[in-house]
């Protein structure tokens, strides 16, 4: 059945620009200013999508952000596609597809309905309860639930959209553009403050824009016209800036705010591309105003989540805003007068309305009156005691309400219907607010959470702040601006307003029925299918923080966050508990606002803009010659050189062996270098080494080991004395930054008396590391001036030298355990050098080796590297390296953690050798370690921290840390792997060259 | 997201700046004359107040300056900000 249920034209609708749509796979019509639920509602298509739990068909409710039912899943199928999008903010466009989620295999039939059926056995709980026990059902469940409960589908290729980000400073924020933020907005731009108005619609206007009560005057104009010309003033204020499809996500402390521009949604697919799509805004205002309304509430009665039943204001919208009608016989149901200005709308559009069916006594105001001379029926004292229609609202029974608003009495009178408009009073939108960190105040008089202690320079004006009328809006208001913006007069001043609205309103949280609450279903969360009575089991089954509630029934737990029926779900739990809602205290909100796109929170940051990479001046050098690279913090450092198609494990082979044959060579232009200047710095290196450096002669280096001040091993590296107050220091790869920080860090707090100066200088220079046998004739080839005598050059010192032009230091220092030169040039020359070497170095068959063979050449001499072999939890001592702690410096830092009695200890863990029984079965890093292999439980002695088949050895090799490991030497140990033991022995962790002949070889 | 006053360079972003525990606890002058317990004392024991806490903040993508902050961690409020070596303002 399609049929057009547009009355009139209306402005925000261009009936000249036909669009056709799809839903659920059906070819629809609508106008450009549609939103998919206007044109959906206006091909009388209610029925979109099921509920969470029972698979109840569902209607739209809405004309808004606050939709609980209308989620679809956008463009499905496709890589644009998106879940979870509501029907009542999508504009719609030409070619837009969109279907129903949470429903399996259709809409129309669900196989989750039988749950409906089913629901006495669905109660609060039930996923604890149900789902805990056996455990070997779960997969069961899993399919279960994962098959008819979908929350919509994420794309599965690379979405094709670009987003970004963008910061904005600004003096005044003001949220929403109602008629609040309008004013708001104009005034304190026109005061010269940097303005930025955003609102989450296309248009500027709130509800006002579409306010046509006669009833209400502001200078003689309805409101909707006297809005459109202040909206057509803002265009020419300096310091105001507009953003509308703006949605604000997140109020963070000290006004940071987020908010998402939308784009590119409303457009057709051949105007998406090649577009931002969505942008953050990462707002930070000196001041905040928020204007963001206040959301209509249901009300709460016997099957008041059919299809055709929604919210009063969202069919007055439809009527006023989209000239739609909801339906072709309307019945409101109502606790205040908004209803009848919902009634109005309709009637002066010449769509029916049947009946007004009101739990108040009586109500005086112009409007009222109208309504009943024109001949409309209104039944006083009266509730809804049931609806019926499956898919589709059909007709309501209502009853008289006892005086107690308790029970129901006499006899029941049916009215056919096919729309019901609900209407349950209004709720101050204040979850930004309290996002903030502000604080909320219950007013039980009007029975609703009002801004009471802010934390920031902020307010909260119009029906946010509890203003509901449009006298005390702009009154308010205009005293609010004054105050906040410092200003003594504004357009407001002057300003004539006639209302007409009556505040009277009669507030039942949960409305009888003629049926026991057991029998019933009325729904508080439509989401999640929360229902009063659920809360009331909840209660009873001793639940009592608003909070717990909240999580055991699911209420307020959706896409939704509730918006609808939160305050309701208070309500009853206050009624039920005897309790007053403002002891109860309120749930959290917490960001964002409105559902984010993951593209829209990463921006730019995708691909090879995920992370940021640091390349050493050789890397072009490295890529060439095809290199495999490992990531080393944030450096991409070579890994090893496969030539022929060899595997890691064959280059390394070959890398290493060449090293310790004939010549190496290794980019080491990452290692941090840290620059260290002062009349104090040997002090200061005293302090923060464990080793003593006041004799260190210049031009000499120095392996040095710094501590945390718990004694544990931190950083290491050599330091070479440049002159009398002038060092270089050199740290791990990784911990470069770190180091440079915890430095500086002890500088300015502990020991500001100290000259000392640190200038990270690592991206100043690259060095290529040269080792091997034959490392000292290349260098002899490429400085030929440079005496590299023993004597004149010896292991652990310094030079400054000249390659041709360019001015290099070496050191003369080895991680490797072979002879060994490190040359560092200005980074500009870091590539030169490298060709110069393996250019002068063709005729040894030089190698360049990678961090892998460096990695196993220094585990053949016994080095350690900080972070491999050691974990933050290993002193000196623990590493047998006690030779490096001074014991004659009165203190370092970490000094005195190394004579705690838990450090002491003998039986910690020690760094130590092991060699495999057979000397071709290599270990695998992180293995563990036992003694025994019949225990149980076994106990874990240690595990492995690096090892490799040794190539210059011929067999394999490890570094262990193992409890007790010191006095273990030549222990048989075991270690258990999947399917074996590996028989290990303890041993000596340097296990090539243990006099270090090779150094001078 | 705070806004934080360094005394060195003005208003900037929280994510410029890097939290470094507790304030006022100086290193003593001579570790060695500790027991064990006075030097865990010093090492590990930290408050961590609901309410007015001192702390330490370092402008790490800026000046590079460290600097005391006196904030209230039940809302996050900084109330004071003052240099390495002044005195804490009295609450
Ligand atoms: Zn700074």
């Amino acid at each position: 059945m399609t049929e057009n249920l547009r009355v009139k034209s209306s402005e925000y609708i261009d009936e000249t620009n036909r669009i056709s749509f799809k839903f659920n796979g059906k070819t629809y019509h609508g106008f450009k200013g549609d939103t998919l639920a206007s044109a959906l509602l206006a091909n009388n298509v209610h029925l979109v999508g099921r509920s969470f739990k029972y698979h109840r068909p569902r209607g739209i409710m809405t004309s808004g952000s606050e939709e609980p039912n209308a989620i679809v899943q956008v463009n499905p199928g496709t890589n644009r596609t998106e879940p979870n999008v509501r029907a009542t903010e999508l504009e719609i466009y030409e070619g837009l597809e969109a279907s129903s989620q949470n429903c399996w295999p259709s809409v129309e039939f669900d196989i989750g309905g039988i749950n409906n059926f089913l629901s006495p056995f669905f109660p609060a709980g039930f996923y604890y309860k149900t789902f805990m026990w056996p455990a070997s059902f779960w997969e069961k469940y899993e399919f279960f639930i994962r098959h008819s409960a979908g929350l919509g589908k994420s794309p599965t290729s690379n979405d094709p959209d670009i987003y970004d980000h963008q910061n904005i400073h600004c003096d005044v924020l003001v949220v929403g553009a109602g008629i609040s933020g309008i004013l708001a907005a104009k005034n304190a731009a026109k005061n010269n403050f940097k303005t930025l108005l955003v609102d989450e619609k296309n248009e500027l206007g709130g509800s006002t824009i579409f306010e046509n009560n006669e009833f209400n005057k502001i200078d003689n104009k309805t409101p909707s016209e006297w809005l459109k010309k202040e909206i057509e003033e803002l265009k020419n204020i300096k310091y105001l800036e507009i953003k509308t499809r703006t949605s604000v996500a997140a109020y963070h402390q000290y006004n940071y705010l987020l908010a998402r521009e939308n784009l590119t949604d409303h457009l057709e697919e051949k105007d998406k591309t090649n577009k931002i799509r969505q942008r953050l805004l990462k707002i930070r205002a000196k001041k905040v105003i928020l204007a963001t309304g206040a959301l209509e509430r249901p009300l709460i009665f016997n099957n008041n989540d059919r299809p055709g039943i929604m919210l009063s204001s969202a069919v007055k919208k439809y009527s006023e805003f989209y000239g739609v009608a909801c339906g072709s016989k309307n019945v409101f149901f109502t606790n205040n007068d908004s209803a009848y200005e919902s009634a109005m709308s309709l009637y002066n559009k010449g769509i029916n309305v049947e009946a007004i069916i009101d739990i108040r006594e009586q109500s005086e105001s112009k409007i009222v009156k109208k309504l009943k001379e024109a001949g409309i029926k209104i039944y006083w004292s009266h509730s809804i005691v049931d609806t019926t229609g499956y898919k589709r609202l059909n007709s309501i029974s209502i009853m008289k309400l006892s005086n107690d608003g308790a029970s129901v009495t006499g006899s029941k009178i049916f009215i056919s219907c096919d729309c019901l408009g609900v209407a349950g009073g209004w709720t101050p939108a204040v979850h930004l607010y309290t996002q903030s960190g502000s604080k909320l105040k219950f007013d039980e008089e009007r029975q609703i959470f009002l801004p009471n202690q802010n934390t920031s320079e902020q307010i909260s004006v119009g029906s946010c702040g509890g203003d509901f009328k449009i006298d005390e809006i702009l009154k308010n208001l205009n005293q609010k601006l004054k105050d906040t913006l410092n200003i003594n007069d504004t357009d407001l001043d002057s300003i004539k307003v006639e209302i007409d609205q009556e505040n009277s309103k009669r507030n039942i949280w949960l409305l009888p029925s003629d049926k026991p609450l057991g029998k019933t279903k009325p729904f508080v969360d439509y989401q999640n299918d929360a229902t009063a009575k659920d809360i009331k089991l909840a209660l009873r089954e001793g639940f009592r923080s608003i909070e717990h509630v909240k999580r055991y029934t699911t209420t307020g737990m959706g896409t939704d966050q509730g918006k609808l029926g939160n305050m309701h779900a208070l309500g009853i739990i206050a009624d039920t508990a005897g309790v007053k809602m403002g002891e109860l205290g309120t749930t959290t909100f917490r960001p964002p606002y409105t559902p984010l796109t993951f593209g829209t929170i990463v921006g730019r940051n995708v691909g090879k803009f995920f992370d940021i990479f640091r390349r050493t001046p050789m890397n072009d050098w490295h890529v060439e010659n095809e290199a495999e690279f490992e990531n080393v913090g944030q450096w991409k450092r070579a890994w090893y050189y496969p030539i022929n198609g060899e595997t890691m494990y064959q280059a390394v082979q070959r890398e290493s062996k060449a090293a310790r044959e004939s010549a190496g060579i290794l980019d080491a232009s990452t290692l941090g270098k840290i620059d260290i200047q002062g009349s104090d710095a040997s002090e200061f290196l005293n302090r923060v080494y464990t080793n003593a450096w006041s004799k260190l002669a210049i031009g000499k280096c120095r392996y040095g080991l710094m501590l945390n001040e718990d004694g544990m091993v931190y950083d290491d590296g050599v330091t070479t004395r440049l002159g009398e107050n002038h060092y270089l220091m050199t740290t791990t790869t990784g911990g470069a930054a770190n180091v440079l920080g915890k430095l500086e860090d002890y500088l300015q707090t502990e020991w500001p008396e100290l000259d000392v100066y640190l200038t990270s200088v690592t991206d100043h220079y690259a060095t290529a590391s040269l080792c091997g046998p034959n490392s000292k004739k290349i260098i002899k080839k490429i400085i030929p001036d440079l005496d590299l005598s023993d004597e004149n050059f010896p292991h652990m010192s310094f030079k400054e030298a000249k390659i041709g032009n360019i001015q290099c230091r070496i050191m003369r220092i080895s991680f490797t355990g072979e002879h060994s030169y490190e040359i560092n040039v200005q980074a500009s020359y870091g590539k030169d050098l490298w060709e110069k070497c393996l250019e002068a170095g063709k005729e040894f068959n030089i190698t360049p080796y990678g961090t892998e063979t460096m990695h196993l050449l220094r585990a053949e001499k016994g080095f350690i590297i900080v972070g491999q072999d050691t974990d933050g939890t290993m002193t000196p001592i623990d590493l047998q390296m006690d030779w490096i702690v001074s014991k004659k410096k009165y203190d370092f830092i970490g000094k005195r953690s190394l004579y705690r009695s838990d450090t002491m200890k003998e039986d910690r863990k020690q760094l130590v050798g092991l060699l495999t029984e057979d000397p071709n079965v290599i270990l695998e890093e992180g293995a563990q370690i036992v003694s025994e292999l019949n225990q149980s439980p076994v106990e874990m002695l240690g595990h492995v921290t690096s090892s490799y088949f040794s190539p210059n050895l011929n067999k394999s090799i490890a570094l262990a840390v193992v409890r007790g490991g010191k006095d273990m030497m030549g222990k048989q140990l075991f270690v258990p792997m999947e399917n074996k033991n590996i028989n290990v022995t303890v041993a000596n962790p340097v296990f090539y060259d243990e006099k270090n002949e090779r150094l001078n070889a | 997201m705070f806004l934080i006053n360094c005394p060195y360079c003005g208003e900037r972003d929280q994510q410029e700046f890097k939290a470094g525990g507790e304030a006022h606890i100086e290193r003593p002058k001579q570790p060695t004359e500790l027991s064990d317990d006075e030097w865990a004392e010093y090492l590990f024991m930290r408050k961590n107040i609901k309410g007015i806490q001192f702390e330490r903040w370092n402008h790490a993508h800026g000046c590079r300056k460290w600097f005391n902050m006196v904030r209230d961690t039940s809302n996050d409020q900084i109330k004071a900000i003052y240099k390495m070596g002044e005195k804490p303002p009295s609450q």
